[in-house]
């Protein structure tokens, strides 16, 4: 008799490239790298320890609640750690912590698990524990009480005796280039602000790896990031600043990009990134709030399912049904 | 024929919970559920008036014609509003203070109309009562639970007594008002299946008090028109 093995045909997909979860964020993880370890040279060894509890509490939020509802343990798939390292890089470095517990429970928990978990949330969990502290916490949160990076890890800067001397540019002066902060130390992350979101340099090189390892598609963060700077520069804002100060780079490279809350194609994720982008420049110029691209970003995730309604494309050959009455 | 009186009191608090079983009366739920205060004031309020304005229909459910029931249902809600509001403004300024616009309110609040079309209009005048202090007292249970969870982690104190150091401000904010209101929800399912009823999963005509008189069930069933 015939192996019938052999004979069984199973329904598709009937080859797998190879690529997991677990690889995927892997990649994410080591792209974030450069951003993790400038935190720790810019803001210093307090910021390591808040990105290691937040990724600690991450991963045992994960474990804990999986096992209470009775799903198999996920901590392999590494997604509970990147969303550990993204909340806690959205964090200023001079919070208490215990606030990244608090964060990591209402992303990991609320968001991510209670909607069935990797996959399965409908905003990014990260910015969704950084929005629910910055408008539980705002003495913790808000920018005038914002660390200073050390000067003492890079000498010689002397544009950053502003910064130094405790005189800090507020983000909508950062913005508008009233404040004294030079071109190139805003680029290596000389500038308060949260303990990831400063450092361009580092961010950008974590992007470029993920674009060559083919882990995003360049699309969304690009119109995202030319969205933005765009508008704000037709309104009178300095363009340059507008990329550099605030999370732009952060949010746009790193957390527009979450494969579950964008959109599949590329109509789609034109779209939505410029729906972030348009929204970040609007909060921006005129919202209450000096920055909002963390905001931008969770609306349009919620409008993704619409998106992708809207942009499926449409098989060849199709015909649009007719009406019967029309007949 | 016997009526169970007990159980038309207790099924409001758990298993037909109009807030969190039966999605009844949210607005004010979510609106003045900032303190545990704020919930006893509105949930004893509705209460009153519930139990008032079942006693009545009930009463008058042989005398008011089927097609302006609704109307008919209204006058009498309001005229027991307008009695609470006064008494509330009178005796317990406080209470009216922190109610604002939710105290008059309660004359659209669907618990009431909705018990009056479900229950009152059907049954005699003691049973309704009954009805209208279960539902009344789960409503209550719903909002001074959910005011509790709020005022103790938005502002962190209890009925005014401070018992947290740092309080998550969101939780007095309108998100956290659907956050808490969205775990409550949970739980009481969660309840309510150990007590052997069944998650609410789909909202269908069955449910529906308006069923007998509207033909969207027989549309569904597909007669054609």
């Amino acid at each position: 008799m015939a192996d019938s093995s052999k004979l069984t045909v199973s329904a598709s997909p009937h080859f797998h490239c190879g690529e997991t979860t677990a690889a995927l964020m892997g990649d994410v993880l080591l792209a974030l790298l450069p951003a993790v370890v400038m935190s720790g040279v810019l803001f210093g060894w307090h910021s390591i320890l808040l990105i290691a509890v937040s990724v600690t509490a991450c991963l045992v939020f994960e474990y804990v609640t999986r096992l209470l509802l009775k799903r198999p343990n996920s901590l392999a798939d590494l997604s509970a750690a990147v969303t550990g390292v993204l909340l806690a890089l959205n964090l200023p470095s001079n919070v208490p912590w215990w606030l990244p517990i608090i964060g990591a429970f209402v992303a990991i928990v609320v968001v991510k698990q209670f909607f069935g978990g990797i996959g399965q949330n409908f905003v990014n969990p990260a910015l969704v524990g950084r929005i629910t502290l910055m408008v539980s916490f705002p003495q913790y949160m808000t920018a005038n009480q914002w660390a200073v990076p050390t000067t003492d890890a890079v000498t010689s800067a002397t544009p950053l005796a502003s910064i130094a001397n405790g005189d800090l540019p507020s983000i909508t002066e950062m913005f508008s280039k009233t404040a004294d902060v030079d071109p190139l130390s805003m680029f290596l992350g000389l500038r308060p602000g949260s303990m990831g979101e400063t450092c361009i340099a580092a961010l950008l090189l974590g992007g470029l790896y993920l674009c060559v390892r083919k882990v995003i598609s360049p699309v969304i963060p690009l119109v995202f990031m030319g969205t933005t700077v765009g508008i704000t520069w037709i309104f009178g804002q300095n363009p340059y600043y507008n990329l550099m100060a605030g999370g732009l780079v952060l949010g746009a490279v790193f957390m527009a990009t979450d494969y579950t809350t964008c959109p599949i194609n590329l109509k789609g994720k034109i779209v939505y990134a410029i729906g972030c982008g348009v929204i970040t420049a609007v909060i921006r110029l005129w919202g209450g709030m000096p920055e909002g691209v963390s905001i931008a970003i969770v609306l349009m995730n919620i409008l993704v399912p619409h998106i992708e309604k809207l942009t499926t494309p449409k098989p060849f050959g199709y015909v649009k049904e007719r009406k019967e009455g029309n007949v | 024929m016997k009526h169970n009186y007990a159980k038309a009191i207790t099924k409001g608090l758990v298993i037909e919970n109009p807030v969190l079983r039966l999605c009844l009366g949210t607005c004010p739920t979510l609106a003045v559920t900032t303190s545990v205060f704020n919930g006893i004031g509105m949930g004893l309020a509705a209460t009153l008036v519930l139990i008032c304005s079942n006693v009545v229909i009930s009463a008058l459910r042989k005398v008011i014609p089927d097609k302006v029931r609704i109307p008919a249902y209204i006058i009498i809600i309001a005229g027991f509003v307008t009695m609470v509001q006064m008494l509330v403004q009178a005796f317990l300024p406080a209470v009216n203070d922190a109610l604002g616009i939710f105290l008059p309110l309660i004359v659209v609040n669907c618990i009431i109309l909705g018990r009056a079309e479900a229950f009152a209009s059907k049954n005699p005048v003691l049973l309704s009562a009954a009805d209208g202090l279960g539902m009344g007292l789960g409503f209550t249970l719903a909002l001074t639970l959910m005011g509790g969870i709020r005022e103790l982690l938005g502002a962190g104190t209890l009925l005014g007594i401070p018992l947290m150091k740092e309080p998550m401000l969101i939780f007095i904010m309108a998100p956290g008002g659907f956050f808490v209101f969205g775990l409550l929800i949970a739980a009481a399912n969660a309840l309510a299946k150990k007590m052997g009823k069944q998650p609410v999963t789909q909202i269908g005509c069955e449910g529906c008090p308006n069923a007998a008189n509207c033909h969207g069930c027989d549309q569904k069933g597909g007669d054609g028109q």
